[in-house]
């Protein structure tokens, strides 16, 4: 983009127009993230002696934490999550929908895309209490629809509530990402596919997906990042029962305020910093590729 | 009709049926229950009362919830709007030294410095400084998380506006900040109106950096008294938490629908808008 100093700004003044803005994030997203590698080198704690005068660790909280079966299992589970809710649930689900709602008639199209997207906008506290309240073991809709009484669906299988209840909350996303995806495909190639009597699946893969690789990765990366750092698994099992859905933004949580480790707490979310860093490069790398 | 036809639109329309259950079910109890005189978890047809809309708005903390949120939420969306078109703006329009390189750092912040990642050096930065329970304190932490998204999707709006206008206005003698106000701003509203929702409806819904920061259910918004309603539990409390929820959504849905009439759905590198 050329940059024309149209309104005869100034340099002086448009430096002035942006510092106010880069203060604010300085002090609140690249301090913190700066700092968080000192907390993470250090025993600092909510309450106790360290927690006036913190002592240097080192590289203890991270030896610790590879010890640690508690971390170990947060980070299987968050494996899962995004596994199942986004790279596959969210991605398979939201492109299905934008493909089969492409022919569909006009009050169904924004029927779904209406729900779908509703889910999506919601807070995110009513959303986790409403998944609460379906999923409820006395008197749940689910229990009511299965004839399964009694079965308490956040005890008895933690982790794939929270995947169904992620790939209702985000499927939104990719679905709105396909749909506009799915118009770069010309017309012409399906008609051709369908003259040459090509399958539904060789003409996903042999027509569609060429046109819509990089949506695709875009779309994988994005959804994985939120995933990853998606705290309303907290609001529906508060990681529980007994850590069976401790996701790693929950395991955070629960070691910086359950436990008052902050320090320990602090080297965990360097990891989370780290992972975050790595989608974000590849993804602008694809962007900048493409644009 | 041949049968592979017919079965065809059999599963097509059968897919359409799963789709819409799954997606329509969780929400149908927030139509039914806050207008039922026993409202329980379960989807069943309302025995209409309005009985429970008087309940909540009798309840200690419900609507100075919503009142907190209106405060903390607006404050963090003037904020962000503010900061960002100003940086919008120049970051458009002025060679600034080192611009490229600020704008992909911004770019990479936007994403990787979420609020969970960054959950305890924040939380650990406010209680150090004493800002615990002040909500200016976190609605300023909430704008520093929303500005580097905010100024990429105004630079977006502000390099899509044409620079005759400004060239024009200065070739009649307009000084820098008459162009600004009278000829870049009202060119400028439809992105502006969009950050202003943006910002507002992120903030309303943020639920960890309230839930962090403000410890006091006095200063506490409705995201987060949300849940100190369902945690307590207790059957008094159902029938608050359905008019609740609904009073506390109906915001958010108003202003989405508001922007995608008015300005269409669009997509902003990812970003809810």
């Amino acid at each position: 983009m050329r940059a024309t100093d149209s309104a005869g700004l100034g340099r002086g003044r448009a430096l002035a127009f942006v510092a106010p803005a880069l203060v604010l994030i300085g002090i609140f997203l690249v301090f913190p993230a700066l700092w968080s590698i000192y907390i993470g080198l250090t025993d600092y704690a909510l309450t106790g002696p360290s927690s006036v005068n913190p002592r240097l660790v080192g590289t203890g909280n991270i030896t610790g934490a590879l010890s640690d079966p508690l971390f170990g299992n947060s980070l299987w589970l968050t494996l899962l999550f995004v596994f199942g809710s986004a790279l596959i649930g969210q991605n398979v689900l939201g492109f299905t929908l934008a493909w089969s709602l492409r022919g569909a008639r006009r009050g169904l199209r924004r029927l779904v895309e209406g729900l779908v997207l509703l889910a999506w906008i919601l807070p995110s506290t009513v959303v986790a209490y409403l998944w609460v309240a379906v999923l409820d073991r006395d008197g749940g809709t689910l229990n009511a629809l299965l004839n399964t009484p009694g079965t308490a669906w956040l005890v008895q299988y933690p982790m794939a509530s929270l995947i169904v209840f992620n790939l209702w909350r985000g499927t939104a996303f990719s679905m709105l990402l396909y749909s506009s995806a799915l118009n770069v495909v010309p017309p012409s190639q399906l008609e051709t596919a369908r003259m040459v009597g090509a399958g539904r699946f060789s003409t996903l893969k042999d027509v569609v997906f060429p046109h819509i690789r990089g949506h695709v990765l875009t779309n994988t990366l994005l959804i994985s990042l939120w995933t990853a750092n998606d705290f309303t698994p907290f609001l529906l099992t508060s990681g529980g029962p007994d850590h069976r859905s401790e996701t790693l933004p929950v395991f955070i949580y629960q070691q910086a305020l359950g436990s008052g480790a902050l320090g320990y707490a602090s080297a965990i979310s360097l990891l989370l910093l780290l992972v975050n860093l790595v989608i974000a490069l590849v993804y602008l790398r694809l962007l900048r590729r493409r644009g | 009709m041949t049968t592979t036809l017919v079965l065809r639109r059999i599963g097509y329309s059968a897919f359409f049926a799963v789709i819409l259950a799954f997606f329509a079910i969780p929400m149908l109890w927030l139509a039914s229950a806050p207008f039922d005189s026993r409202p329980g978890l379960g989807l069943r047809w309302p025995d209409w009362t309005l009985d429970n809309v008087a309940a909540t708005f009798d309840h200690p903390y419900a609507l100075t919830s919503l009142v907190n949120s209106l405060v903390l939420c607006g404050l963090a969306m003037v904020v962000t709007t503010v900061l960002a078109a100003c940086a919008a703006y120049a970051l458009s329009r002025v060679r600034i030294p080192g611009r490229d390189v600020l704008l992909y750092v911004l770019l990479l912040l936007s994403s990787v410095v979420t609020g969970t990642a960054a959950m305890v050096p924040i939380f650990v930065m406010m209680y150090q400084l004493g800002l615990i329970n002040s909500q200016y304190g976190t609605a300023l932490v909430i704008a520093g998380g929303m500005l580097p998204a905010a100024i990429f999707i105004l630079k977006d709006f502000v390099d899509a506006v044409p620079r005759s206008y400004e060239e024009s206005a200065r070739v009649f003698g307009a000084s820098p900040r008459q162009i600004l106000l009278h000829v870049v701003l009202p060119i400028a509203r439809p992105g502006i109106a969009t950050i202003v929702v943006w910002s507002f409806v992120q903030a309303w819904g943020n639920f960890l950096l309230p839930f962090l920061l403000l410890r006091d259910i006095t200063s506490q918004p409705a995201a987060v008294l949300m849940r100190t309603l369902y945690d307590e539990g207790g059957s008094a409390n159902l029938t608050v938490i359905p008019v609740f929820s609904l009073l506390y959504s109906i915001p958010v849905v108003v202003l989405y629908l508001f922007v995608s009439r008015r300005y269409g759905f669009r997509f902003h590198g990812g970003i809810k808008s």
